[in-house]
């Protein structure tokens, strides 16, 4: 137990002086996570929409199959996206392999269920009473559906900080599409695995603790947003 | 609409925000930055050559000396070919002879070219349960496939290292590299790169074949010794390669050449033997080493 406190000690010791190694990846995993998180809002929150509000056939399927995918493992999703963008893969030209803009697809890729699927069950959450008084006041159909997302928005921003926290604590894609290349892609979660499999385990818990912390600010931040 | 409004700017700002995070992410210095792999090389070592640090010793000088970032993926021999096949990295540093001739034979590679080399040992717990201290590689082995008590871990992830336990293995008298891997609980495959294989033989407290320069670089984090280091066919011998399917070949080559250089080559002789007081690795400028 003395490595957790000397791990503690260590984390303490890395934040306050702003060590450059640690302070880089630290802002790199941010960086990642939140583009591919922003990106997955920007898709789910529409795509989301969409399915609650428009009867179709196969509906209940399809959210079936949504919900599956929560469990997508990230290795599945990082051999997916490396045998895509691998040199002689269908988007190999473009040269992505190993760099950070594949990571924020892949994560993208791999949070984009679990948004989905919290999105859609948000919506259903929100009390037909919302829609039907909207609708018999005059909304448009937009309008209706604007006023639903409203309503759901706490349980939307769940969905976001869901979606997040699976982002930022992910490892296996970003060792496989990202190469953990130091200087480049290593995230705190790859360095933390490198770390390990040095034997060097105060570091990697003490970069542990650094990447619970950054979920804790970024938490609290969206919690007030939440609270608005 | 005011909170929307309130709403949209923080999203706004916090998307800004991001992008600049991003665009001023990595070393900041090169204007392609991360968008564009321009000005990149990709380097797949061997694991060996990454745990020792050497690449992290020689990465900095290259990239001083041509303007490029450097990119170095730690790979096991396998991978690392199998990168190279397919050009997703321009040059890989590995230690498997035969697979680098039928890689250049098959004309993914431009040239096979030997620049460092050291020695592999089998190395051990002190107390030496299997009692094969000081024998033949090939005779250590065979006991301890006999004795079948003492644990062995391989790298069992098709890497430089793993095909050399292989050819010892054949060398002993056992063809059939399956059976002795379905031996028994005392064949243990790792799936791992070297440095994290010498940390679970240490836990075990078991045997297990490891080039030099690993094995010294983690002396204080293992609680092994060397057990049987003496043997031609422990001779390990470190090459690059300029992989045909790169898109920056000029560049892919000029990191070989770099490699034998004189005066890298007297920084890679030199490389750790303040720490250690004796080398990692001894330089072989081109030319086959002969055991």
């Amino acid at each position: 137990m003395t490595e957790l406190w000397d791990a503690i000690v260590e984390a303490v010791r890395l934040i306050v002086s702003l060590d450059p190694e640690v302070m880089e990846i630290a802002r790199r995993s941010l960086a990642i996570s939140a583009t591919s998180c922003t990106i997955a809002i920007l898709i789910c929150l529409p795509l989301g929409s969409l399915i609650h509000f428009r009867r179709f056939p196969g509906k209940k399927l399809l959210i079936s199959v949504i919900q599956t995918l929560f469990s997508l493992p990230t290795v599945t999703v990082g051999i997916i996206v490396f045998v895509l963008f691998r040199r002689v893969g269908p988007l190999g030209e473009l040269g992505l392999l190993h760099t950070p803009v594949v990571m924020v697809i892949g994560q993208a890729m791999l949070i984009t269920p679990v948004m989905l699927g919290l999105i859609i069950s948000a919506l259903s959450g929100v009390d037909r009473a919302v829609s039907e008084t909207a609708t018999s006041l005059g909304a448009s159909r937009f309008q209706m559906m604007v006023v639903t997302v409203r309503e759901a928005r706490y349980a939307i921003m769940t969905a976001v900080i869901m979606g997040f926290g699976r982002a930022i604590s992910e490892v296996g894609l970003s060792m496989m599409i990202g190469g953990n290349i130091a200087g480049f892609t290593r995230t705190i979660t790859t360095a933390m695995l490198l770390e390990t499999s040095r034997g060097d385990i105060e570091l990697a818990m003490a970069l542990g603790i650094i990447l619970i912390l950054i979920a804790l600010v970024i938490n609290v931040a969206l919690n007030r947003l939440q609270q608005k | 609409m005011r909170k929307a409004t309130c709403y949209v700017s923080v999203w706004v700002a916090l998307v800004s925000l991001l992008v600049m995070a991003i665009g001023c992410g990595g070393q900041g210095a090169e204007g392609a930055g991360l968008l564009q792999p321009k000005g990149r090389l990709r380097l797949a070592t061997t694991t060996s050559l990454y745990d020792t640090g050497l690449w992290g010793y020689l990465e900095p000088i290259f990239e001083e000396k041509y303007g490029v970032e450097l990119d170095v993926l730690y790979a096991g021999t396998g991978i690392a070919l199998e990168y190279g096949r397919g050009g997703d990295v321009d040059v890989i540093t590995i230690h498997s002879k035969t697979r680098e001739q039928q890689f250049v034979a098959e004309g993914y590679g431009v040239e096979r070219v030997p620049f460092a080399y050291n020695y592999f040992l089998i190395v051990g717990p002190e107390d030496d349960p299997a009692g094969i201290k000081g024998m033949t590689p090939e005779d250590a082995f065979k006991k301890l496939a006999e004795t079948g008590t003492a644990s062995f871990v391989s790298r069992g992830d098709d890497s430089g290292t793993h095909g050399k336990e292989k050819a010892i293995w054949k060398s002993a008298g056992y063809d059939d590299y399956e059976a002795i891997s379905n031996a028994g609980a005392w064949y243990i495959e790792a799936g791992s790169g070297m440095g994290p294989t010498l940390l679970m033989a240490s836990e075990k407290q078991g045997y297990t074949l490891s080039d030099m320069g690993t094995f010294l670089s983690y002396q204080g984090k293992i609680d092994l010794v060397p057990i049987v280091d003496q043997g031609s066919i422990l001779l390990n011998v470190y090459s690059a390669i300029a992989c045909k399917q790169s898109k920056s070949l000029d560049m892919a080559t000029n990191l070989v050449n770099f490699l034998v250089l004189p005066e890298i080559q007297e920084l890679i002789g030199n490389y750790g033997t303040s720490q250690y007081d004796v080398r990692l690795f001894t330089p072989c400028a081109g030319a086959e080493p002969q055991s």
